[in-house]
């Protein structure tokens, strides 16, 4: 009696020990595997743009200093300057931010401190509907829509078919959606008492708006406009179709000229040979967007991080 | 009292004045909010403009010296259309249409469309918008009258149920969207059975088991900065893997699929896949993230309580309670990857493709891939049929995006 008594407390004991599970640790296994996936791409992405930039670089006829400070991208005459490419990307997004910019603030101000509520439930989704569209049906909206309108208004002669214009603009529109939501996303986290207080000492709505709610949220509008600067020089499809194919040095937003993403898209579009000067230079290109778009990501987080004001 | 209060000079003095700029900007932070709107309506309106409308077509021969009888083309039987197609086009091309597909097996409609292809070749001169169709209907039959007196009048419907059942063609008059769209579900699926375990298991290690360290701090800060990197990297991570270093695998030769070794091509199906389960996985991870952070703690204790294990707990309490937002998230992601194009094009679709793929190693095109590639033609043809393309896909984007809705409805419902 006694004996059982202590081999059933025995067993008890074992029981309560933490017991080695096999199956439990080959899906923990599992579950961290997926979780370092993202790394493992994170390295994919940074080995294979290297090496092969690297082996661009690396020929003879390719000189560093060349590709950042070039006008010239003619790689059948191995003029290997990046300067235009860089150039047309930055016309783009100047005009892309020059209407998604002012646009997008006020779509976030109307929505976060005007709009009644049912309007907000009607205008939000629509919004979301904006920037659910595929970018290449943008693509297609600027070369049939933006570039004829931008040719009547200005001339054919000046406006010429494909021109980075009218690629920005539309460019503009995709990136508004992006940029008024985030936007207003900082605008609601603002606490209600900063603006009872500012109506209090007589502040009209503007004034509330303006100077007050924007300034507590200026962390998350300027991170907003950072991840839209960096969505707008990676956007591929709307320049590939309506900026024009064919590097070209010019600061007149109504030519044709091609940007980083377009020149990328263009060059492995067409049949191209492994190894060659052409593919590899489209890596160099790869990693160098690559580099500022990412820079200007952590730049975005580290001011949502560093400038955010905490409330309560 | 202080002369510069805080809104301005003097601002007890001029109320006026800043009771009238608070209306003015007002009423422009109501227009700009209009001018998106506005956007949105314009885009479609461009778009269905572009769908439909009259078209002047010269044919290369005359249909009535088809020597039919006075009977009209559209009323012949299907034995005297194939006489017609045997007497006007070579012997070679009518026996490779034989071996196609023998004729006793082909439909009247069909044998029809072939002779108004191969024997009529009608050739779009002008198109006009559906706006000019309907309102300038007057300068429309005075332009084919004047310069195109060969020509006929034809009101066109581009997008038809024949438009989604035919091949692509390098005519835009008889292309269809058919293998495009087939090429767009295979590669969804392979997108799909790829990304969504990686990224659920993701979300639920770093939501479930990861403790505040370094590794894991990491992780999360790079799938961050993964769902930022614009998509035509990882079209060119796509080409440098999948298409050019994993080659026997993505091409099929290493499974023996393809005959020759030699003229294995990485640029498959499965390649594009396996690309946009990259692009999206970011997406899905966050999106699940916040679905199982959002399950209540309670849950999760009451499982331990009776004694569960860590795994138990996730996979009979968590997961299904955070299934509606994951999948929610999943949907959203799966639309993305539905629209994606340049890193498709950096992996190589094709251009032309008049075969169903076949399976995850076939050369593939995508819908998206044909509305760019029409696009960028030059003549306004090209322009009508990927305008009814981009219709296509938005029609199935809306679809996925509808259930994500009504998924994300069930779902609050339920926690209330």
């Amino acid at each position: 009696m006694n004996s059982s008594n202590s081999i059933d407390k025995t067993i008890y004991a074992q029981r309560l020990k933490r017991k080695p599970r096999i199956d439990e640790a080959i899906i923990q296994g599992f579950l961290f595997f997926c979780g370092t996936f993202s790394i493992l791409t994170t390295i994919g992405i940074v080995y294979e743009l290297g090496k092969e930039a690297m082996l661009f670089f690396a020929d003879p006829q390719v000189d560093l200093v060349e590709f950042f400070t070039g006008t010239q991208w003619q790689p059948q005459l191995y003029n290997f300057g990046v300067l235009p490419l860089v150039n047309a990307t930055l016309i783009t997004t100047f005009f892309a931010m020059l209407i998604a910019i002012p646009l997008g603030l006020s779509v976030a101000i109307y929505l976060s401190e005007y709009a009644t509520s049912r309007a907000r439930n009607l205008l939000k989704p629509t919004l979301e509907v904006l920037a659910g569209i595929p970018t290449v049906v943008y693509g297609y909206f600027a070369l049939t829509f933006m570039t004829p309108l931008l040719r009547s208004i200005f001339g054919r002669d000046i406006v010429q078919i494909y021109n980075t214009a009218s690629a920005g603009l539309v460019m503009g529109i995709l990136i508004l959606p992006l940029i008024s939501s985030m936007s207003e996303d900082a605008l609601s986290a603002v606490p209600r008492s900063l603006r009872e207080a500012a109506y209090s000492v007589g502040a009209t709505k503007l004034e509330v708006a303006v100077r007050i709610v924007v300034p507590a949220a200026l962390s998350g509008i300027a991170a907003a406009i950072i991840v839209g600067i960096s969505r707008a020089i990676g956007e591929t499809m709307i320049v590939a179709l309506a900026a024009g194919a064919g590097p070209a040095f010019t600061f007149n937003p109504f030519k044709a000229a091609e940007t980083m993403t377009g020149h990328i898209v263009r060059i492995s579009g067409g049949d191209l040979s492994y190894g060659s000067i052409d593919y590899n230079s489209i890596f160099a290109i790869g990693l160098l967007l690559f580099f500022i778009t990412l820079s200007l990501n952590i730049i975005s987080q580290q001011i949502v991080r560093r400038f955010r004001e905490v409330y309560e | 009292m202080n002369e510069r209060g805080i809104f301005g000079k003097q601002s007890v003095n001029n109320l006026p004045q800043r009771h009238r700029m608070a209306l003015i900007w007002r009423l422009i932070f109501q227009v700009s909010t209009i001018v998106g709107i506005i956007t949105l309506t314009a885009l479609l309106y461009n778009i269905l403009n572009s769908t439909f409308g009259y078209l002047i077509i010269e044919t290369k021969i005359n249909p009535a010296s088809l020597n039919a009888g006075d009977v009209p083309l559209e009323d012949l039987t299907k034995d005297a259309l194939i006489r017609i197609l045997e007497e006007n086009i070579t012997l070679g091309a009518f026996r490779t249409l034989q071996r196609d597909l023998p004729f006793e097996q082909r439909s009247r409609d069909d044998v029809f469309d072939l002779v108004v292809e191969r024997v009529l070749k009608p050739d779009v001169k002008v198109t006009f918008s559906l706006v000019d169709s309907l309102f300038k209907r007057n300068e429309i039959e005075e332009t084919l009258a004047s310069s195109y007196p060969n020509g006929t009048l034809v009101f066109r419907t581009w997008l038809t149920p024949r438009f989604l059942i035919t091949p692509q063609a390098s005519v835009p008059l008889f292309a269809g969207v058919r293998t495009a769209v087939i090429g767009s579900l295979w590669t969804i699926a392979i997108t799909i059975l790829v990304a969504f375990p990686l990224g659920v298991g993701a979300a639920i290690y770093l939501e479930e088991y990861a403790t505040d360290n370094s590794i894991n701090r990491i992780i999360q800060t790079n799938i961050n900065n993964l769902a930022g990197v614009p998509s035509i990297i990882y079209g060119m991570l796509g080409l440098a893997i999948f298409v050019r270093a994993l080659e026997p695998i993505t091409s099929g030769s290493l499974f023996g699929l393809v005959a020759d070794p030699s003229t294995a091509n990485g640029r498959t199906i499965f390649s594009a896949g396996l690309t946009l389960a990259l692009l999206v996985l970011p997406l899905i991870i966050i999106n699940g993230q916040e679905a199982i952070r959002a399950v209540p703690n309670s849950l999760r204790q009451a499982a331990y309580g009776l004694g569960a294990t860590k795994w138990q707990t996730v996979w009979h309490h968590v997961l299904p309670a955070a299934l509606p937002g994951i999948l929610t998230g999943t949907i959203l992601a799966i639309s993305r990857a539905l629209g994606e194009t340049a890193p498709l094009v950096v992996v190589g679709a094709s251009t032309l493709i008049t075969l169903d793929p076949s399976g995850p190693f076939s050369k593939f095109t995508t819908l998206p891939i044909q509305i760019y590639q029409w696009t960028a033609r030059p003549q306004d043809d090209f322009r009508n049929i990927a305008a009814a393309a981009i219709i296509v896909l938005l029609i199935l984007l809306l679809t996925l995006n509808a259930s994500a809705i009504l998924l994300r409805n069930r779902f609050s419902r339920r926690l209330v």
